[in-house]
């Protein structure tokens, strides 16, 4: 019974990688590396199509970059701030609301991101074109900037704070109190107690949250979906009004896909499967290893 | 009793040293106040506006002042000290702003659409674009409600088992399938969805239903379940089970009559948050779930509608009245996962019993 999680990995990963193999195989290394995605029944009722995935793959890894550049700094400030500044009574309440965040449906913070932070977002986006617009990757060919792979990795951003919280926290609380109180006895400051203990400390243990965030990050959907606009087509202006995320555009397509494209489609599946697989299992392991080292 | 005496109430406060004294709270109070004066000015004469305007400036001013303060009094690595710890907070606030948000909006606009009919009727005559007097969401409470046992039912054997042969058996592979279970909980939830329709629906005659749908979602069920349990599996004493040994017992009357009813609650516990984590799953659904706007009481054929579902199609239709019931749909969610949330802590904090 305790081997049915590796039957059903080797399920997922077999059944995906078996009905998308045509994918694969009719567009080679163009199924990573193309960014056209077409299904057209030509003339002689035969279907042509073209699969790739090189725009979907770049704006996942894009957009969840953005979503670990502004998370990871807020979620550690907010794990040193309930570890070592929080009077006890508030960190208790702030640490049940990280769990409770953790199980916030996607979904609304889909709909939160569509209707409450789009707007917000779109205005920041302006102030960011304006002051730093000079900086290539926040340029914009035209001044659109709805539905934006900025907009997706804040929603994103929000969605990984408290798994990375959780994580750091944990970590951060294991800090031997005899070097905390070392420190302390030899004059340092609270920060100087965290910059010389606690960060060393606590880096590896960081690291693994951000990188569980990640995995996190790579695989969402919903929430994607609702805030962004896929469109097949590399976009690497952050700011701008489009972008990709595998997860999304799969639901996307899915709905009216021919059975070729819904091969596809699983190939795709396939691709986000190994990516998530890959990520969480270095993230578990730099997780462990920083756990162990600390008892 | 001697005791009363000591309980009494003593004349005599008691001193905390730490605790800052009135005369240094003036200060710093005096200088929160000075930020805000300040922070108002400033917008209200340079072309700076806007909520942000007034978060960033207020940031600037308080923290400026204290590490001001700080300087005066007590010199340069104080003053540093204080910036680190606004920062600290001011990066805390950042973080928990959303979660506020996300509560407020879901309450203020869920609450429109809610009437009582909304949980006594079904869509099948109603559509998304019905005044919001009409219609419900009976069927996605119900189909919500069959996803959770058919979930439950199929991940809950699985998971203890995996977490029992972790904790109790120890065998050789615990390494390996520790591993395995935590490469589990990463797979994305969409991944679970497309899988499912892989294997059963996409080559065959099977049409998405309450089933398929459970069968996606306990796969994103038993990676949490299992860790959980696994936690308050390590909990149990080890007494107990050498006691339940040396009575001659075997490991397998031990782990039944005493390991598992003494971590009872905690396994309940676990059941509840692996119910909470799939709950508000939408993405699974979309290609197992197939569609129904009137109750099904059957789940191994015929469309079902879940909560999620609701939400996701009002989102989907895009107008205004379909976005109002979308959020009246996500609060119903959003309090079944707080109560889920609330009994799961209630459990958890009790302590394991020992009769």
């Amino acid at each position: 019974m305790s081997y049915s999680s590796l039957l059903i990995l080797a399920a997922i990963g077999g059944f995906l990688a078996f009905r998308g193999f045509g994918a694969f195989k009719e567009n080679g290394l163009g199924f990573i590396t193309h960014a056209e995605w077409s299904s057209l029944v030509g003339d002689n009722g035969k279907e042509i199509s073209s699969f790739g995935l090189g725009a979907m793959i770049t704006g996942t890894l894009i957009i969840s970059s953005i979503a670990l550049v502004i998370g990871v700094p807020l979620s550690v400030l907010t794990a040193l701030y309930l570890t070592f500044y929080a009077p006890e009574r508030l960190r208790r309440l702030l640490v049940t609301v990280v769990d409770l965040m953790a199980s916030f449906p996607s979904i609304l913070y889909g709909i939160w991101g569509f209707i409450v932070l789009s707007p917000m977002a779109t205005y920041w986006a302006k102030l960011i074109f304006k002051y730093l617009g000079w900086i290539p990757f926040l340029s914009v060919p035209t001044p659109a900037f709805d539905r934006s792979p900025f907009l997706a990795g804040i929603v994103l951003s929000i969605m990984i704070i408290p798994i990375v919280t959780s994580v750091s926290r944990e970590i951060f609380a294991q800090t031997p109190l005899e070097r905390i109180q070392a420190a302390y006895a030899l004059g340092a400051t609270r920060w100087g107690m965290i910059r010389a203990v606690a960060l060393p400390f606590g880096a590896s243990g960081v690291v693994g949250g951000a990188m569980l965030g990640l995995g996190r990050a790579l695989g969402e959907t919903v929430a994607v979906y609702s805030v962004l606009n896929i469109v097949f087509k590399i976009n690497w202006h952050v700011l701008y009004g489009y972008g990709g995320n595998i997860a999304s555009m799969i639901v996307q397509k899915f709905g009216e896909a021919s059975f070729t494209e819904k091969k596809a489609l699983l190939a795709a599946g396939f691709v986000l499967f190994v990516m998530t697989l890959l990520v969480n299992m270095v993230a578990n392991t730099v997780v462990s290893r920083a756990v162990k080292s600390g008892k | 009793m001697t005791t009363a005496s000591i309980t009494a109430k003593s004349p005599v406060a008691p001193r905390k040293p730490w605790k800052a004294t009135k005369a240094e709270l003036i200060p710093v109070v005096g200088a929160l106040a000075l930020a805000a004066f300040l922070d108002v000015v400033v917008v209200a004469v340079t072309p700076m506006k806007g909520k942000l305007a007034y978060a960033l400036l207020f940031f600037i001013f308080a923290a400026g002042l204290q590490m001001a303060l700080k300087w005066r009094n007590l010199g340069r690595r104080a003053a540093i000290d204080s910036l680190a710890g606004s920062v600290a907070i001011a990066g805390a606030a950042i973080a928990f702003t959303p979660v506020l948000s996300l509560l407020a909006t879901t309450v203020i606009k869920g609450a429109k659409g809610l009437y009582p009919g909304f949980f006594i009727h079904d869509m099948s005559v109603a559509n998304y674009q019905s005044p919001l007097n009409q219609g419900g969401v009976v069927q996605a409470i119900v189909g919500t409600l069959y996803l959770i046992v058919l979930a439950t039912a199929i991940s809950l054997p699985l998971s203890v088992l995996t977490a029992l042969y972790l904790t109790e058996i120890r065998g050789k592979a615990s390494g390996f399938i520790q591993f395995l279970v935590q490469a589990m909980s990463g797979i994305p939830s969409v991944v679970a969805g497309i899988f499912i329709y892989s294997a059963l629906l996409l080559t065959t005659s099977l049409r998405g239903s309450t089933i398929m749908a459970a069968l996606a979602l306990a796969i994103l069920m038993i990676p949490t379940v299992t860790r959980t349990a696994q936690e308050v599996l390590l909990l149990v004493p080890e007494d107990l089970r050498e006691a339940g040994l040396a009575l001659g017992a075997t490991q397998w009357k031990t782990v039944a009559t005493i390991v598992v009813p003494a971590a009872r609650n905690g396994l309940i516990t676990a059941v509840i948050l692996g119910v909470a984590r799939i709950a508000g799953e939408t993405a699974p659904l979309l290609f197992t779930l197939g569609v129904s706007n009137k109750i099904n009481w059957n789940p191994f054929s015929g469309g079902q509608s879940a909560l999620p579902y609701y939400v996701w199609s009002g989102l989907g239709d895009g107008t205004e009245l379909g976005i109002d019931r979308a959020w009246s749909g996500i609060l119903v969610l959003l309090m079944l996962v707080l109560t889920l949330f609330v009994v799961a802590r209630i459990f958890g904090t009790r302590k394991v019993k020992i009769k």
